[in-house]
């Protein structure tokens, strides 16, 4: 049975449409990442399955039970969806201390004072908070009151927890420490988790699948992490993933050519990625994937070269167009021969096709 | 599967949500107070009770003695308006940007005229300098000789001069701020550059400091144009009215004929034209006039040195203060001991009687004084309610036509307090379903409810907007409903707001006195009635007697608010 079912979930806001149609299933016992740019209607979907908002269209359905439905209208309100909410500001109350704020979910579900103390313990235990349960928020730090956040929303729900952007404002060592924790939680619980997160890497790093929304909120892609980067389903996912060259490409009598004024011949095999029943296409590629090699028909000149310990970074240029090149620093000569200024031949390794995009 | 939230459900659905409740209530509660009352004068003024009437209005407009009244209006509001400007921009840059010594005791002193309701000030003016009998003249007299009072405050050029030494502290207040939030390396660099000092005053300082004069300039205005008490005070006994004297004078006058109340209302729509476009001048510049050059941030400016002139200016301004703060307080004080008013003030002629017979033997008074804790505690306690849950419906909600009732609870604090009261009476005194308030205390509570309801919402909405929405979201996942959410996390976190905004109310309404002598019945006086009437009917030592106490309530009632309003931010 899924956590949680959405069915043509349709948000508008008046003329602006931030979702239409959006499906998607949650499994239980997984940490289900929500991947996309600022503003592709992440926080929409989350706020669609705990109630803050009520959509156009569509249907919410948590573990078997109906929470949303506009055609049979029906709306449960969200204090009755039982989940575990983290916000990204934290939302801590700053006029409880942590273990009020940690003990409010369970009183709010008809507990009584000495009845609920055990489990607010465990929860704050499990975040590490146990010596500060008496402090006022303002006490803490930013990676403190967020881990009241997750104690307060384990209290709440130990069964489904949504975290949106749960980590965005720490600092750079919080956040891999907070990630680290998050999947101990998970595994010890086992908990589902929905995380909503605007940074690629972090949701790699932690979820077992990961929902690659579009800017126009569609769903670009749902998979594992290594899915996602070996197959990715388009451009846009492509390039979301990591840094990554597209460059214009022509298909003349079965061989391919880099299709800039002059056509330049690389390839005289078509993979079997390439648009269907197309002439044009666009190549992706890595930095990584290009490599040099002196014998190669494309020619190439090096606009910069830049080192950073164990890669070198280049931006070569191809008839007068830049790309973005990264080679791991070989510890000889070679290293030195690829200097500014040098024109040098290069190949491409793995590479992806998607259609031309028409030019903005 | 069957769905057991399903079936509890369907059916709720129908009902109204907590959110909608409190929309409806909120425009239901502000047509009642505030556009009943406007409606009425509109309908009053231009309906003769059988069609549509003209006439009326344009016969008030062109009668000799509300022109007068117009004129006078105007003259005072134009000459007061000019000078409190020029003393408070002067008290602001000397307190603001000079080393004059002795600023934390002047600052103190500017707070006092905003404590002291504006009638009472002008009454202690009066016994010092009206015509021959005013302490201070006939002081001046004796010494120098004078054949005739040096200062008669029994007219136009009185009126002004109260209003000019009581209402500069607005225009001081608004440019020592801006003054104290400008970047001082503006300055600086000017001076760096070759300026002279008088230079950079006026090329530099100034300019930056227009939009700070001219908003506490139209703030004068607006006061001066709508301000009753202080030309009933002083020019009522010489015949000098203006026009909200005026207005209340017609509505005497009227006795409760059809047309004496339709000239009355005429004459409020005439004063409220005059007061909206000087308010719809003040918007203007509050949202044109803005420099970016004065920061939020407080900080250190470089102080001028007034070396020579240093003690001279301290002299004069202490000497100022004295007499414009003071002065009006150690008279009242002194005539409130007095034996008889007129007699001079020796050991023999001090008495406590005044204070024992304004309790003992008047039961005006001490209804007055029942009546006006009442009115305060009740209109604090409604404004607190309502304009909380305005300010929660205006900014957490967002109904369609959010703006309009924000501008429908900001309008009677806009409108000259004479007017909405000529409002109150004819909306509530049996014009809708029967109801009739007229002679209670409950049409002074409506009254003050809709005149004091934006102070609510406006120290309430500043603290609603700091809470951020998910704190609320936050409750409801955890198992809160919408009522909890509110009761758990909202109310406590705009608590102290709340509790500012009831005494920002309870205040004001304890020394009220422009629209209760419009609304008072027999049993319904207020303090500032009471004041009043003492003093109408010659007690004027009683009438001294009882501002003492009032003036000692406020004080007290003020700091009581500053400490229980002290920093309490412990989060």
């Amino acid at each position: 049975m899924n956590k949680i079912e959405l069915k043509n979930i349709t948000v508008r806001y008046g003329d602006h449409t931030v979702l239409e149609n959006f499906s998607l299933n949650v499994e239980p016992g997984q940490i289900l990442g929500i991947v996309g740019p600022s503003g592709c209607g992440k926080t929409t979907v989350v706020r669609a399955i705990c109630g803050f908002l009520d959509p156009q269209e569509g249907t919410v359905v948590i573990n078997g039970n109906v929470m949303y439905d506009k055609a049979r209208r029906i709306n449960v309100t969200p204090e009755k969806r039982h989940l575990g909410v983290v916000f990204q500001d934290y939302a801590v109350w700053p006029h409880l201390t942590v273990y009020e704020n940690t003990a409010y979910p369970l009183k709010k579900h008809g507990m009584k004072k000495d009845e609920l103390r055990p489990q607010v313990e465990e929860a704050l235990r499990l975040v590490n908070m146990s010596n500060y349960a008496n402090y006022m928020p303002s006490q803490l730090s930013g990676g403190q009151q967020q881990r009241v956040a997750i104690a307060r929303a384990l209290t709440s729900s130990q069964d489904l927890l949504i975290m949106d952007e749960p980590i965005t404002n720490l600092d750079a060592k919080l956040r891999e420490q907070m990630l680290v924790e998050i999947r101990l939680l998970q595994e010890k619980l086992g908990t589902t988790i929905i995380y909503i997160t605007h940074d690629q890497e972090a949701a790699m790093q932690l979820c077992d699948k990961i929902v690659i929304m579009q800017p126009d909120g569609s769903i670009a892609q749902i998979g594992t992490d290594e899915e996602i980067i070996t197959h990715p389903a388009n451009r846009f996912v492509f390039s979301f993933v990591g840094v990554s060259n597209f460059l214009p490409v022509k298909k003349v009598d079965e061989k391919l050519y880099l299709d800039y004024d002059e056509k330049i011949f690389y390839s005289d095999a078509v993979p079997e990625d390439w648009p269907k029943g197309k002439d044009i296409a666009d190549m992706g590629i890595r930095p990584m994937d290009i490599v040099f090699d002196d014998e190669a028909p494309v020619k190439a000149r090096i606009v910069s070269a830049t080192f950073f310990g164990n890669i070198y970074s280049y931006f070569i240029d191809i008839a007068g167009h830049e790309y973005r090149v990264q080679r791991i620093t070989a510890g000889n000569e070679e290293d030195e021969k690829y200097a500014e200024g040098v024109v040098t031949g290069i190949r491409f390794l793995s590479c992806k096709y998607f259609e031309r995009e028409a030019k903005k | 599967m069957t769905n057991k939230d399903f079936l509890k459900l369907e059916g709720k659905k129908q009902g109204l949500s907590m959110d909608k409740i409190m929309t409806i209530f909120c425009y239901v509660a502000l047509i009642t107070v505030v556009i009943l009352p406007c409606f009425m004068i509109i309908y009053y003024t231009f309906w003769d009770g059988t069609k549509i009437d003209f006439e009326m209005f344009k016969s008030v407009l062109v009668q000799k003695e509300n022109l007068a009244a117009m004129k006078n209006t105007m003259i005072i509001a134009v000459i007061a308006t000019a000078f409190a400007t020029l003393v408070g921009v002067f008290f602001a840059w000397l307190l603001g940007r000079s080393d004059i010594p002795l600023k934390g005791f002047m600052k103190f002193l500017f707070s006092i005229p905003f404590m002291i309701p504006p009638f009472l000030a002008a009454m202690s003016w009066d016994m010092m300098f009206s015509g021959r009998g005013g302490y201070v003249n006939k002081l001046l007299m004796s010494v120098f000789n004078l054949a005739n009072a040096p200062l008669n405050i029994n007219s136009i050029l009185g009126i002004i001069i109260i209003e000019v030494v009581y209402y500069f502290p607005f225009v001081y207040m608004q440019v020592v701020s801006a003054l104290e939030r400008m970047d001082p390396t503006l300055e600086e660099s000017a001076r760096i550059a070759g300026a002279s000092q008088l230079y950079v005053i006026r090329k530099i300082t100034l300019p930056l400091t227009i939009p700070a004069i001219s908003s506490g300039m139209l703030l004068v205005l607006i006061t001066s144009l709508s301000n009753y008490g202080i030309p009933s005070m002083v020019g009522y006994s010489k015949g000098i009215f203006t026009l909200p004297t005026m207005i209340v004078e017609l509505m005497n006058r009227s006795g409760g004929s059809f047309t004496g109340i339709r000239e009355a209302a005429a004459l409020s729509i005439v004063l409220f034209i005059v007061v909206a476009i000087a308010l719809l001048l003040q918007r203007h510049l509050l949202t044109h006039g803005r420099y970016d050059i004065i920061k939020g941030k407080s900080m250190r400016p470089m102080l001028i040195k007034l070396r020579g002139a240093k003690y001279p200016l301290l002299i004069f301004s202490l000497a100022f203060l004295t007499l414009i703060v003071i002065a009006p307080i150690v008279m009242i004080i002194l005539v409130s001991f007095n034996r008889a008013y007129g007699l001079p003030f020796t050991r023999e002629n001090m008495t406590f009687i005044h204070y024992i017979n304004v309790f003992t033997k008047n039961a005006m008074v001490k209804d007055s004084v029942k009546n006006s804790l009442f009115l305060a505690f009740s209109a604090g306690t409604i404004c607190l309610i309502l304009g909380t849950m305005l300010a929660y419906v205006i900014y957490k909600v967002k109904p369609r036509g959010g703006t309009l009732l924000e501008m429908l609870a900001v309008l009677p604090y806009s409108l000259p307090g004479t007017v909405m009261s000529i409002g109150c009476i004819l909306a509530w005194s049996g014009a809708f379903f029967g109801i009739s308030l007229y002679n209670t205390i409950w049409i002074i509570l409506v009254a003050y409810v809709a005149r004091y309801l934006s102070y609510v919402l406006k120290s309430s909405s500043a603290a609603l907007q700091q809470v951020h929405p998910s704190l609320e979201e936050a409750a409801r996942s955890c198992g809160a409903s919408h009522y909890d959410a509110l009761k758990d996390v909202t109310l406590p976190l705009i608590k102290p707001a709340m509790l500012s905004g009831f005494f920002l109310v309870f205040l004001p309404c304890m020394r009220e006195l422009t629209t209760s002598i419009l609304l008072y019945g027999p049993k319904s006086r207020t303090l500032g009635v009471a004041i009043y009437q003492l003093r109408t009917n010659g007690q004027i030592n009683q009438a001294s007697a009882l501002s003492v106490i009032t003036i000692l309530l406020i004080i007290i009632m003020n700091n009581l608010v500053k400490y229980i309003t002290r920093d309490r931010r412990k989060y």
